[in-house]
């Protein structure tokens, strides 16, 4: 098994959403979770993300961390979620990715920091 | 019974050709470990050469299968970090540790062809891993610097393991879309051993490889038109192979070949094959070996249909536009009876800005043979020069030396 991370991105244009929306929305991604599980791979961690617009972010340069409003995205499709999978393999991976309710999914490996792992390959 | 050291290298060498792949693709499905198998392969193939002095074993293929298998046995158990690979062991060696598998090669294809692997990522580790060329090789069959051809094996090799590519033959419903990959990959494949860098104008093992490839996609695959028009158009290709080379080693154009030197039993199954696929369906494949069908079916180079290639191209340029198919549909079309030389000379020089052409010697030795025939001699010579210096191959420099010297003009020659 591997493990791997969606990066799930999308338009943030959700101003107006109605509860309806929200309740269809969430129910995708509880089939989605459902699907992981029927495949025999397994979801160990996601969340949902708040709009982009409320990051802020912390640049390590040199000298002192300077901290400024948001990312700095030029697309319009922004980081809005993530799921953690584990997955028999890549082919596996992206079937499932394929199921998430989202623009676009980026499938990510995780890599091993455990004690005794060498350095990423 | 013991060996001459000149037998060892001479039959560790045949082995290398014969046999890289499938003790590669062998050890791989034990490991799962792409750098290691390579290298323990590397390693058993050394020891052949220590030990085959003392006797060379009657199945040079299973020996060092065998060989590679257990030194990445060895390493697996002794790296601190077995625990960490031990999952990855799915099938421990049971009853032979040497055993291989037919479809080893091919899973091992699936897996370097990988959608999740950039196109050119995939062709250059086909051709490292399932070809054993060296990355020199890789580079100058794919046209690209030789710091280039590393990277891209590298990087390629990292994110299968990373990225957990697995080692497998798709399912029956992935097949489709996993397949126009895999035939471009064989096709280049073959190309690269049909003009190989060296001495050498081709190279049988890496040409051989990619017959035996076609043939087994066509196997697990028998509906696919695709793979049996790929396999009919190398068969045709190669079919013509003797008649490429003259008697004393030098390089014969098509339109000079004797017909009679072709091998008709090959030339027939390569005919039929793709006729049978262009029954079916208009692909890629099914169109290149159209135009190989029309010249080997063609009663001499004049008498080819000459429009009828032009259309192939055209068919192919709007489905699968490339520089190379317009180059050769640039060439197809100059050969029409009474084709307008100057506008085909238009079409090859706009092909001059293609960076995927910069460094093919196709492209100024075209231009040289059209410019030859608007009576521009020292253009041509200096096309003929550019040409030789842009190929590896020595039998095609002795070629393009000759046509330069038989221009009418002396120009200097080399």
């Amino acid at each position: 098994m591997t493990q791997y991370m969606f990066l799930l991105y999308d338009s943030e244009d959700y101003d107006n959403i109605s509860a309806e929306e929200w309740e269809r929305q969430m129910k995708l991604h509880g089939e989605f979770s459902a699907a992981v599980e029927a495949a025999g791979a397994r979801v160990f961690g996601g969340e949902a993300l708040q709009r982009s617009s409320t990051a802020s972010t912390v640049r390590q340069g040199s000298g002192e961390p300077l901290v400024t409003d948001g990312p700095f995205i030029e697309t319009k499709e922004a980081l809005g979620g993530f799921y953690l999978i584990e997955a028999k393999d890549l082919d596996q991976a992206l079937e499932l990715a394929k199921l998430v309710p989202a623009g676009n999914v980026e499938v990510r490996p995780l890599m091993d920091t455990s004690e005794g792992a060498g350095p990423p390959a | 019974m013991s060996a001459s050291a000149r037998e060892v290298v001479e039959q560790v060498d045949a082995a290398h050709r014969e046999c890289w792949s499938t003790v590669l693709a062998s050890t791989v499905r034990l490991t799962r470990d792409l750098d290691l198998a390579e290298d323990c392969t590397q390693d058993a193939f050394v020891q052949a050469l220590r030990t085959w002095p003392d006797g060379i074993p009657r199945n040079p293929g299973g020996w060092l299968t065998t060989v590679a298998r257990r030194l990445a046995l060895d390493r697996l158990r002794r790296e601190t970090n077995l625990r960490r690979k031990l999952p990855l062991l799915i099938e421990e060696p049971s009853a032979g540790e040497d055993d291989e598998q037919p479809t080893d090669p091919l899973r091992l294809v699936f897996t370097c062809c990988h959608p999740a692997l950039a196109r050119q990522a995939q062709v250059a580790l086909t051709l490292r891993l399932i070809c054993g060329l060296s990355t020199p090789e890789v580079a100058a069959g794919l046209l690209i610097s030789e710091p280039t051809a590393a990277a891209r094996i590298t990087r390629a090799k990292k994110k299968i393991a990373a990225a957990g590519i697995p080692y497998r033959i798709p399912a029956d419903e992935e097949l489709p879309a996993r397949l126009d990959v895999v035939l471009t990959v064989v096709h280049l494949v073959y190309t690269a051993g049909h003009v190989a860098a060296g001495p050498d104008l081709t190279r049988a093992d890496l040409t051989g490889r990619a017959i035996e490839l076609a043939r087994m996609l066509v196997r697990l695959m028998p509906a696919e038109p695709e793979p049996q028009a790929l396999l009919g158009l190398l068969l045709m290709t190669q079919a013509r192979g003797d008649a490429r080379l003259s008697d004393d080693g030098e390089l014969v154009l098509l339109a000079d070949q004797d017909r009679t030197r072709w091998d008709a039993r090959m030339l027939a199954e390569g005919v039929a094959r793709a006729t049978g696929a262009l029954r079916r369906g208009q692909g890629r494949f099914a169109l290149q070996a159209a135009v190989a069908g029309l010249h080997v079916t063609a009663p001499s180079w004049e008498k080819t249909d000459w429009h009828q290639v032009v259309r192939m191209y055209d068919a192919m340029l709007l489905s699968w536009p490339s520089p190379i198919v317009a180059l050769n549909r640039a060439a197809a079309h100059s050969l029409v009876p009474g084709a307008d030389l100057a506008a085909v000379l238009a079409e090859l020089d706009a092909l001059g800005n293609e960076p995927a052409l910069r460094s093919y010697a196709y492209l100024p030795a075209a231009r040289a043979d059209v410019l030859a025939r608007l009576d521009r001699a020292d253009e041509a010579a200096a096309a003929y020069d550019e040409a030789v210096a842009l190929t590896a191959n020595e039998a095609e420099q002795r070629f393009l030396r000759r046509r330069r010297n038989a221009l009418p003009v002396a120009a200097a020659g080399d």
